[in-house]
């Protein structure tokens, strides 16, 4: 475990159009994922979030269900998940959080996951189905422990007083998810939308927050990085994967066309 | 009260609510909702005047003659199988519509394993003009072919699953997800004692009218409202939980949940989670669940559809875990034969699920006047492509 954690220093430094790109561990075969980790942040992302995969994810559209379906099909664990971040953090140095639902992790064991997670060179972990009161009660401790910041969801049903308890609950950064959805690539973003970014922001939180589901190009990501300190993509990148011949070609066009620009 | 759910929604160390961010205002608007409305007098007269005209209820508590001298005991059915539309899915259905209603809902989402659950939630949406989605695994679709038309009929859009095993488990993400891409003008029935809290305490509450009844009419048979045993099969446990709930707290009344041991308990083909499951989260709540060690959710398997799921409900967790309920399996083969035995000395199909209740009269042993009553969650109309195919009759 570091001393620093990489998240906290990310958001330390620069609060406006940060780019975060999840994909699911052990896809579209088991032995991609440090390679995608490594061109990801050659092509300049800053963060990265990978997807434990999970046999049930309910609040995934088809695009991450089939992803997930397909890494436990290669055989991807928890536990080869933690050797492949571990194999990451040789080269990477952007910050690395880990999104999954909790059932794996509690049958991992939740304070053996947040220490060997810690060791392997994870930063955070975001965990959905994972409810605040649970997290305070029994497991902050070893989020703590281990120097691991946790992130929240909040979606446009979320009341201002609960995002609020949430953003206290929060360290790191809080998901701001787009649209009352599962997740999923969509082209634009509507008034409504727009609106709901503007009042967190108004909020003026503690923490910073990204804003995820639904952002696929350009466009979707320059209004996201207008409101919030950047944005999320997940469906639009794991469709790239499934159908790319060259990911070293194909990955950096894809960053450079959302960013606008090349980072080096 | 030991069993009853806590006020944070859990049964011991199982239940609560596990779901992400964008389904917490829909399952905090019915938690902080429910019991207000559900002891509201005009909602009891609404639900008590529909149980009572429109699904047929009180249903009879029948004296089984000829099972009983076989079996050299005192055997009653309860008799959920004579319910409008067949099994006794329809008592929550009735109350979670005018639960919808009362919340402003305009749309109705379920999920179905046997169609019985989705039959009873398009047939509500029909009396009260809703509109309704079920989704149902491709693979249900097939074996219980009749429930997909009747939802059909009754103006039901019926959604294939093709995810998984394309059972039950798969419907029930389906429809969570549908859930969440719809949060305000939607409420979703689930069918049975599971889900994040208040959903199994809803459901229980609904389905409790079966042990309220029984308990009237054993004083009337009997003179006693306690039987030495109640017997419920158990898919996520709603029928169960009706049968058990007003004989929780009667310690000296023996209940047992019947699970589906599919092709055997240990064969890789099962459905007997008390056996095979470990604590886990799914669909919301924690409880026993049938998992990889890396939890990942096993597919289940059971001849049927009803019981073909990998989890039970928290409330039915807990009362294994503290061992107030006795869990007991049948095989496919078992309750086969236990369904053809009723229906040839009873003159009553019954459900294949209910039929893995049935089959304990051959694996427990009772005494002369021991009073047991098993709970008829449904009947076999709906299975006889099952039955046809096991031929054995
Ligand atoms: C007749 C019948 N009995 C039992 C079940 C199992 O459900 P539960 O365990 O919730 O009663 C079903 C489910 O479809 C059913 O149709």
């Amino acid at each position: 475990m570091s001393i620093h954690n990489r998240v906290k220093d990310l958001f330390g430094q620069q609060r406006h159009e940060l780019l975060s790109v999840f994909y699911t561990a052990g896809f579209p075969r088991l032995e991609d994922t440090p390679r995608i980790a490594g061109l990801l942040e050659r092509s300049g992302v800053d963060m990265i979030e990978i997807g434990i995969p999970f046999s049930d994810p309910i609040a995934d559209g088809p695009v991450i269900q089939e992803s997930n379906t397909i890494a436990l099909g290669n055989g991807m664990t928890v536990k080869k998940l933690l050797e492949q971040v571990r194999e990451i953090r040789k080269t990477v140095k952007i910050p690395i959080v880990l999104m999954g639902y909790l059932n794996p992790v509690v049958q991992y064991g939740i304070e053996s996951f947040c220490r060997d997670a810690a060791n392997a060179g994870v930063d955070g972990l975001i965990l959905p189905d994972m409810p605040a009161e649970e997290y305070r009660r029994a497991y902050r401790k070893f989020f703590d422990e281990n120097n691991l910041t946790i992130t929240f969801l909040i979606s446009p049903t979320t009341s201002p007083e609960r995002i609020r308890q949430i953003d206290e609950a929060t360290n790191g950064f809080i998901y701001a998810v787009s649209s009352s959805s599962t997740t999923g690539a969509k082209l634009s973003f509507s008034k409504e939308q727009e609106d709901y970014f503007e009042e967190i922001r108004k909020m003026k939180l503690k923490n910073p927050f990204m804003i995820g589901f639904g952002i696929s190009n350009r466009e979707t990501f320059s209004l996201a990085c207008l409101h919030g300190s950047g944005a999320i993509v997940g469906s639009a990148f794991i469709s790239l994967l499934r159908t790319s011949t060259d990911f070293e070609k194909d990955i950096l066009k894809f960053v450079t066309n959302l960013k606008g620009k090349s980072n080096e | 009260m030991k069993y009853t759910v806590t006020d944070k929604g859990y049964y011991g160390q199982f239940g609560g609510a596990y779901i992400p961010e964008m389904l917490y205002p829909n399952v905090e608007e019915l938690r902080s909702n429910y019991l207000q409305i559900m002891y509201e007098e005009e909602f009891q007269k609404e639900f008590n005047e529909l149980l009572k005209d429109f699904v047929g209820r009180p249903t009879p508590l029948y004296f089984a003659t000829r099972l009983s001298e076989r079996y050299a005991t005192r055997i009653y059915l309860k008799r959920e199988d004579l319910c409008h539309t067949g099994a006794h899915k329809i008592n929550n259905t009735i109350g979670q519509i005018l639960l919808a209603k009362r919340l402003g809902k305009k749309k109705i989402i379920a999920e179905t394993g046997a169609g019985q659950h989705g039959v009873a939630t398009a047939t509500v949406c029909a009396l009260m003009g809703m509109e309704c989605t079920v989704y149902m695994g491709k693979h249900d679709m097939e074996r219980q072919r009749p429930n997909v038309e009747r939802m059909r009929i009754l103006g039901t859009t019926v959604v294939p699953v093709l995810s998984g095993s394309m059972t039950l488990k798969d419907a029930t993400n389906e429809a969570m997800r549908h859930w969440i891409n719809h949060p305000v003008d939607t409420h979703y029935i689930i069918g049975s004692v599971v889900g994040p809290h208040p959903y199994p305490d809803i459901v229980a509450r609904f389905q409790s009218v079966i042990s309220k009844e029984m308990k009237e009419q054993l004083i009337e048979a009997e003179g006693n409202p306690f039987p030495d045993y109640v017997i419920a099969c158990v898919g996520g446990g709603s029928n169960a939980a009706g049968a058990f709930y007003h004989y929780l707290e009667a310690e000296h009344v023996n209940l047992v949940g019947v699970e589906a041991a599919g092709k055997g308990v240990q064969s890789g083909q099962s459905a007997a989670t008390t056996v095979l499951g470990k604590p886990g989260i799914l669909h919301g709540s924690k409880t026993l669940l049938m998992q990889t060690e890396d939890g990942q959710v096993v597919e289940p398997y059971s001849i049927s559809a009803g019981l073909d799921y990998p989890g039970i409900g928290p409330m039915h967790a807990h009362l294994f875990d503290v061992g107030r309920v006795q869990f007991l399996s049948a095989t496919d083969d078992e309750a086969m034969e236990a369904g053809i035995e009723l229906s040839r000395m009873e003159g009553i199909i019954p459900a294949i699920e209910t039929a893995h209740a049935l089959a304990m009269l051959k694996k427990m042993e009772f005494d002369r006047d021991d009073v047991v009553v098993i709970n008829l969650s449904g009947r076999g109309d709906k299975d006889l492509e099952t039955y046809i195919k096991w031929g054995k009759y």
